[in-house]
């Protein structure tokens, strides 16, 4: 068995991974990545489509494109990649976490380092998750992997499609599938309003006359061998209308309802859970319940645009440099999630310095205003002209904001979206 | 007549307002940035729009063979160096099928160039190979 050590290693290779791993080496820190897949990139390799890079490169990218970026920035920096090789157990023996994965090339190899970025990223939920009644067809996939067979491996799942979700991952395979010749006849959505981005709508379904059926349920797949069709029912005030119900016709039904934290390694590292982003829970510093152990992108908390996971994992890269220079964090105060909040991230926060905190909301609504209170003081009155749950929230807060919280033990910060 | 746009230039989507002024002229309003005024002239006038898509790898012809993956994957990703004519996309995506990349390719090769007379060419977005 192969056993190596590193000052630091980063569990994942995709944007945040990477982006990590920069950080640490620019700081001097040797740097392990392991990757499962037998290339860097992560799900940037099957995001074809722009829209990548506007604010990490000022330039509007493919998702290949914004992966190869950093890739190239990797392979010049003294970096360690482990591709095709996957983790499967993380321990924490005090001094060194001891990092096990299984490969086809070097069969089993430990690596020991003494602080660990998670960067795993998310998992799609799929029909078990959202528990759709009806048969076992073949036919049903979730978007994001319908997306790896048709840009990566060359497949196409299927001729007539119904999408079922209105995530960014189904509006975009709405377009590349009707783009390589399919039908889509409908994406269905349980709620009133998109989740989406909102250019996504337009550019994904209006282009093509695809309907989007808002307040709406699957009810029910049908099919035997393959899917023949789905049941939609429409929402009235909370209330199922059967009585209204429709059956599409397709041979295949993408989901797209949401991402999950990939959290088993936490799990085995007994990493406190955060239940609002179903990520790790994180103080000020974005290191886990865990001492020397980090989280960032994806596997944190769901983010709409790569450019902000690039962003927090350069500063969970920067934050464990500094830990292992033994830094340790001073005082902090709890953020707290106030009125139409559906989570803020991270859960501490350094009053003595810049913090980012993201936030996403529970509403859709215009004119609103996001009100940071310390101690039930407000300290923080921003407009904003739009909010909406698909569309996070990110903004700072600095020692002069914080500065009562240096003076009160135990200081608690309330965000809301009013 | 006022008509309400979602700019699409990039994901923070501004809610643009266009109306039409006597001579042809078109009002924006709602753009944060100069490139929502161009959107959302072009939008009312002539749509355009950034194709991405992929080309068939070359040297892939045992279907049985191991599955593809990241470094051997059976498509090359592309796309158009700008938007554009949305009437035009489906022909370019006909052509652009029939195709196959040898690889190694590398990010930025031109694929096809001066796509329907627009300057804009096609490139391949990943190095393979």
């Amino acid at each position: 068995m192969k056993e190596l050590q590193f000052d630091s290693a980063v569990i994942g290779g995709g944007a945040a991974g990477m982006a990590a791993a920069l950080e640490l080496s620019a700081r001097g820190l040797s740097c392990a990545v392991i990757e499962r897949e037998d290339e860097l990139g992560g799900i940037l390799m099957q995001c074809i489509h722009n829209g990548f890079g506007l604010i990490e490169f000022n330039e509007e990218l493919s998702g290949p494109e914004f992966a190869q970026r950093l890739e190239e920035k990797v392979r010049s920096a003294a970096i360690t990649p482990f591709c095709g090789a996957t983790v499967i157990e993380v321990e924490d023996n005090g001094e060194h976490k001891v990092i096990s994965c299984v490969s086809g090339a070097w069969g089993v190899i430990r690596i020991k380092a003494r602080a660990v970025v998670l960067a795993m990223g998310c998992r799609e939920r799929n029909r078990g998750n959202i528990r759709i009644p009806g048969s076992r067809p073949a036919g049903v996939f979730t978007a994001g992997l319908a997306q790896r067979l048709v840009n990566i491996e060359g497949y196409i799942p299927g001729k007539d499609v119904v999408i079922i979700g209105s995530g960014d991952i189904g509006l975009i395979m709405a377009r590349r599938m009707s783009w390589i010749g399919c039908k889509v006849h409908a994406v269905v959505e349980i709620l009133p309003y998109p989740s989406g981005l909102t250019r996504n709508i337009v550019q994904c379904l209006k282009d093509f006359g695809i309907p989007l059926y808002l307040s709406h349920l699957t009810t029910n797949i049908y099919g035997q061998d393959r899917v023949e069709g789905v049941e939609v029912t429409p929402i009235e005030n909370g209330a199922l209308m059967f009585d209204r119900s429709f059956r599409i016709p397709c041979d295949t039904v993408l989901l797209s309802v949401g991402l999950v934290p990939e959290n088993e390694l936490s799990r085995s590292l007994g990493i406190d859970l955060s239940p609002m982003t179903n990520g790790p829970w994180v103080d000020s510093t974005l290191m886990t319940s865990v001492p020397g152990v980090f989280a960032c992108g994806n596997v944190l908390h769901v983010h709409d645009l790569v450019d902000f996971v690039v962003e927090e994992a350069r500063r969970a890269g920067s934050f464990a440099a500094d830990w292992l220079a033994g830094r340790r964090k001073d005082k902090e105060l709890r953020v707290k999630a106030g009125s139409n909040v559906r989570y803020v991230t991270p859960g501490r926060l350094d009053p003595a310095r810049d913090n980012k905190l993201y936030l996403r909301t529970l509403i859709v609504k215009n004119d609103a205003v996001l009100e940071v209170r310390l101690n039930n003081k407000t300290v923080r009155s921003q407009k904003k002209s739009h909010v909406q749950p698909s569309e996070m929230i990110s903004f700072n807060l600095g020692p002069s904001e914080l500065a009562a919280a240096r003076e009160s033990p135990d200081s608690v910060l309330e965000v809301s979206i009013l | 007549m006022r008509q309400e746009l979602i700019c699409i230039t990039c994901p923070i989507g501004c809610h643009l307002w266009v109306e039409g002024l006597a001579g042809g002229e078109i009002q924006v309003s709602g753009n944060k940035c100069p490139r929502g005024a161009v959107y959302a002239r072009e939008e009312t006038v002539a749509p355009k729009r950034v194709v991405t898509a992929t080309c068939r790898a070359g040297g892939y012809r045992d279907p049985h063979g191991p599955r593809p993956s990241l470094a051997a994957p059976r498509r090359v990703p592309i796309r158009t160096t700008g938007a554009i004519p949305r009437e035009g996309i489906a022909g370019l995506l006909e052509s652009l099928y029939a195709l196959e990349l040898s690889l190694p390719v590398r990010k930025g090769d031109v694929v096809m160039r001066d796509v329907l007379g627009t300057g804009i060419d096609v490139v391949v977005t990943r190095s393979i190979g």
